[in-house]
This record gives structure tokens, C-alpha cells and sequence, in this order.
């Protein structure tokens, strides 16, 4: 039987180095890769998981043109870019406790949805949504 | 009004006055304590975010008081609990918003069935109930 899953998801984040320090650092994923190009950079970011997908962080001109880049750049600044990501993990607290030491901006703490899950709401430091499960 | 494209750090301070209102709409939140997580004056923080989000920061408010008086009415809440619930003051002032929002009275948007919402994943159906502003 043929096999297809994601490879990568790209995020698009105005600052490179503040995203790490959210996605590596607080978050706890592992650097994998990090390539400059033209003024721009791509950096992937794996998790202990061998078979998920890697995110992939760059800036908003990165592989498109600059009024692109600058409206790509509004969007994601004004919350109003692509996502949720949604993430998993088997322990919320911990992961929720060190985003949010680290500054994160909190848009739910830890809470139970009607629908079952268990999860918290957050912004990561360009303005993305993201929204961390507890695995069940 | 409008013409040059918003700066992307102004931006952010309106997204986290967004995000307030989002938190915390069941509060009695008025337009100086957004403008103040906004870090603006209140007159130009309205402007700003009209700009932005196509509503002003007290329409955004009244669409997301509207949308969870939805969700609780839908769930059986009555009338007056699920006004009370969202944080408005007056049942009055808040239905004839809900109404001219969804185009129905609360009571009769309680009292008429909502097949479609209850079948599909409910993290869905907030997204889909959520009341039209722009129209």
C-alpha cells in the first residue's frame, strides 16, 4: 500500500533567531539544519519523533518578492497569517510552564475543550498561532 | 485614511489587543484598556484597527460576545444566562446587537434546531457560526 505523509511545514517569522529561542528553546525541538541564501535563511527544526514533519523558519522575503514579503510580513505581525500549528506533546505542563518563562505571549493556559482535548493557545514571537495538544 | 500600509511592529501591538479581547470578552473591557495593550491613544488605536481588521475594536468585541451567546444558547442556556454569561450589561442593548448580527431574535435562534452545527467537530463549528461582520 502507497505511503504519503508531511515532510516539512514552513513557518514564516520576521526574526530567525528570536523563533529558534521560542521553537528551540522553550518549546524543545532540535535544530537540523539552518542554510543563508541571498540575504535570506531556512532553518529546520526537527522533533524526537523521526517520522513527523520538520518546520521550517524563515523570513517573509524568503523565496518570494519583497512586496510579497512585506505583505506576508503584515499578516502573519497582525495574527492574522497562516496556521494554527499544532503541535503534540505527552507533557503539556512542562512544555506550557518553560514557553512561558521564556516570554511567550499566552493566549489559553491549559485547559480541557468541549471536544475532548486538552491543550493551550500561544503566539510565538512574529505573531503565528500556536496551539500545543496533550497526546491522549 | 488608510493609504500607506500599516508598520508591522504597530501591527503586533494591535494583534495583542486583539488577542485581549479574544481572552477576555466576557469582561467588561472598553476601548481604553485595549488601546492601552495596544500602547495608543484610544482614537487612534480604533482608527488603527479598523484599518486593520475591517471593524472597529468594539464591533470585534460585540461579534465575539455574539458568537459564544450562540454557542450557550445552542447548548440550552437560557436567554438572560447566556447574555449575562458573554459580559453584556443590558439584555435589551444585547439582543437587538445579536439580532441585527445573525438576522434572529436569541429566543428564536435557541428555540429552532441546529443540526448542521451539532454534527461537525465543534473546534469547527466555532469557526463556521462565527457571525458575519463585513457584509
Amino acid at each position: 500500500m502507497t505511503t504519503i505523509s508531511l515532510l516539512y511545514c514552513p513557518i514564516t517569522v520576521d526574526d530567525v533567531d528570536a523563533a529558534i529561542a521560542f521553537y528551540r528553546d522553550a518549546l524543545g525541538l532540535e535544530l537540523t539544519n539552518d542554510v543563508a541564501s541571498d540575504g535570506h535563511r531556512w532553518v529546520t527544526l526537527g522533533s524526537s519523533d523521526p517520522n513527523a514533519p520538520a518546520l521550517v523558519l524563515s523570513d517573509p522575503g524568503a523565496g518570494r518578492s519583497p512586496e510579497d514579503g512585506d505583505a506576508l510580513h503584515r499578516l502573519v505581525a497582525k495574527g492574522s497569517g497562516p496556521g494554527p500549528y499544532v503541535f503534540f506533546t505527552d507533557d503539556l505542563d512542562a512544555v506550557f510552564e518553560r514557553a512561558r518563562d521564556a516570554g511567550a505571549e499566552v493566549l489559553q493556559e491549559p485547559m480541557s475543550q468541549p471536544w475532548g482535548t486538552r491543550d493551550v493557545a500561544l503566539r510565538d514571537p512574529a505573531g503565528n498561532l500556536v496551539r500545543i495538544n496533550q497526546a491522549r | 485614511m488608510g493609504s500607506a500600509p500599516q508598520d508591522p511592529r504597530e501591527l503586533a501591538h494591535l494583534r495583542r489587543a486583539r488577542d485581549l479581547i479574544d481572552r477576555d470578552f466576557a469582561e467588561p473591557l472598553d476601548v481604553p484598556t485595549m488601546a492601552a495593550r495596544a500602547l495608543m491613544s484610544p482614537a487612534h488605536f480604533s482608527r488603527e484597527f479598523k484599518t486593520a481588521y475591517g471593524e472597529t475594536p468594539y464591533a470585534y468585541l460585540m461579534a465575539r460576545r455574539v458568537e459564544r451567546a450562540m454557542a450557550l444558547l445552542r447548548e440550552g442556556w437560557s436567554v438572560t444566562d447566556a447574555c449575562t454569561s458573554v459580559g453584556a450589561t443590558s439584555l435589551g442593548s444585547f439582543s437587538s446587537m445579536f439580532t441585527r448580527l445573525t438576522g434572529e431574535t436569541p429566543s428564536a435562534y435557541r428555540a429552532r434546531p441546529h443540526d448542521a452545527v451539532e454534527a461537525m467537530p465543534e473546534c469547527l463549528a466555532r469557526l463556521l457560526t462565527r457571525p458575519a461582520r463585513f457584509g
